[in-house]
């Protein structure tokens, strides 16, 4: 284990997105935070910025509007990044899932790495799934290597795979179908 | 001989500088996390940030804003090293000012409307910080005659503190500090907690090595904004580590205890209580007959 994996591991950063929660999970994602629970003793920071986070928290079901907002927050975090899905709308669509409009759980949308089922989880649970994002970061991270990077102060030279964004000009009516492959085509 | 030890004294100050300011950081933490009864993370916490950040992708969304970060971190470490070998304070100051410029214009070269609003505020804290700085500058020229640091400290060895002959000018100095260090009440251009307004503020499109290294530009603009503070306590070292200490652990409870205002509020404050304080003791200086 190398220094950087080290790092990694002693400061994870997360970024909570909330696709359209009843809120009860992103109450007890911010009682993490309070000083009974206190998971910045293992370096967690609740950072607002995509850019700068290591970790992405969901909570909620997918919907068609959000979607695209979900996907652009997910391309921005650079590599290596892991995706939590909280609660049982996130991780499945819950008692939404048959809703017109919610597309069903997160990993409709983006790969997800790490479920924490409940509705709504407790904090230990929630932290718990964060030290399973750990072990997810580190893989990546050794993938990362692997594949190697080579001139990175370009921004044509992104190493994570992009998910794709739908065209908020697209003009067809249908819901838009999506995968998280970019290969298959629409 | 001398040059050999200058040099040696130059590159032991860049290696231990962002150690102490590191290590500062972390201990900042520490004591926030319990002044709110949490048990907050280690003092090497900062470390650890700054090393997975060098670990993570790289990407820009301006090729240009790698250069920026690393002149600002350029202009920082020359403005520690002529204060370590007591060059000139005056040029010492602009040197500084050019290392938040160059932050400011890294901000502005990219499109995001956070990161421009974000040194926009910068700017407007350059303006409220800069004059009191220079008049600090002055205030020690009238007293010593010179600008050079090396006489600053020789007077002082010979006539006692600056302290004594400028506390209202170390007073404001004390309250700009507050800008300085990013804290609360005036951390509105980029904040060290999670949340604000705008995102991140100043560093909002930066990420994983850049902000790596803007974060140690800050911690070194710590170091020497502390090793300032110990100017004024020039005649015994450990006297002026001690007053820095007690303002730094005085600007973290300022931090805690204060919520974040507004740009408008900060110009006023500075400008009526601030260069009010330090202009009032200008003037006592030049009444009383200082070296003019």
């Amino acid at each position: 284990m190398g220094l950087f994996d080290k790092a990694a591991q002693k400061s994870p950063w997360i970024i909570h997105f909330d696709c359209n929660s009843c809120n009860g999970c992103d109450i007890e994602i911010l009682a993490c935070l309070t000083p009974l629970y206190d998971v910045e003793r293992f370096g967690v920071i609740n950072v607002g910025n995509p850019k700068h986070a290591d970790i992405l928290i969901v909570s909620g079901a997918v919907n068609q509007k959000n979607q695209r907002v979900l996907k652009n927050i997910y391309n921005e975090i650079p590599e290596p990044k892991a995706v939590i899905a909280i609660g049982a709308c996130g991780c499945t669509g819950g008692i939404f899932r048959e809703c017109y409009n919610v597309m069903g759980g997160i990993d409709t949308v983006i790969p997800v790495d790490v479920y924490v089922p409940g509705c709504s989880p407790k904090p230990e649970a929630i932290i718990d799934g964060v030290v399973k994002a750990l072990g997810k970061l580190e893989e990546k991270r050794k993938k990362m290597k692997e594949k190697g990077e080579e001139n990175p102060f370009l921004p044509e030279e992104f190493t994570s795979e992009l998910v794709e964004i739908p065209s908020l000009t697209s003009e067809t009516k249908e819901p838009v179908s999506v995968s998280h492959n970019p290969e298959e085509p629409k | 001989m001398d040059l050999l030890l200058k040099i040696l004294i130059g590159l032991l100050t860049v290696i231990i500088a962002p150690i102490l300011g590191g290590l500062i950081a972390g201990l900042d933490r520490v004591i926030t996390a319990r002044f709110q009864s949490r048990q907050g993370p280690g003092v090497f916490q900062p470390f650890w940030d700054v090393i997975k950040l060098f670990g993570k992708e790289r990407f820009a969304v301006n090729g240009f804003q790698i250069l920026y970060v690393l002149v600002s971190l350029a202009f920082a470490i020359g403005a520690l090293l002529m204060l370590i070998l007591m060059q000139d304070i005056l040029m010492l100051i602009f040197v500084l000012a050019f290392s938040t410029v160059s932050l400011i214009v890294g901000a502005m070269c990219v499109r995001s409307p956070y990161s421009k609003i974000g040194a926009m505020r910068e700017i407007i804290q350059i303006m409220a910080y800069e004059p009191v700085i220079i008049l600090m500058a002055i205030g020690m020229y009238m007293i010593t005659g010179s600008f050079s640091i090396e006489s600053i400290i020789n007077y002082q060895v010979a006539n006692g503190p600056l302290f004594f002959q400028l506390p209202l000018v170390f007073i404001s100095f004390i309250f700009i500090l507050t800008i300085k260090l990013r804290k609360s009440p005036f951390d509105f251009s980029m904040s060290h907690h999670g949340h604000q307004e705008l995102i991140k503020g100043l560093t909002t499109e930066f990420s994983g090595m850049q902000l790596a290294l803007i974060e140690i530009t800050h911690w070194i603009e710590n170091v020497l904004y502390l090793g300032l503070i110990i100017m004024f306590f020039g005649n015994n070292i450990y006297i002026g580590l001690a007053v820095a200490a007690f303002c730094y652990f005085l600007e973290i409870i300022i931090d805690n205890i204060s919520a974040r205002t507004t740009w408008p509020w900060m110009l006023k404050i500075s400008y009526s209580f601030g260069l009010g304080l330090a202009l009032t003791n200008i003037i006592w200086l030049y009444l009383k007959g200082g070296i003019m």
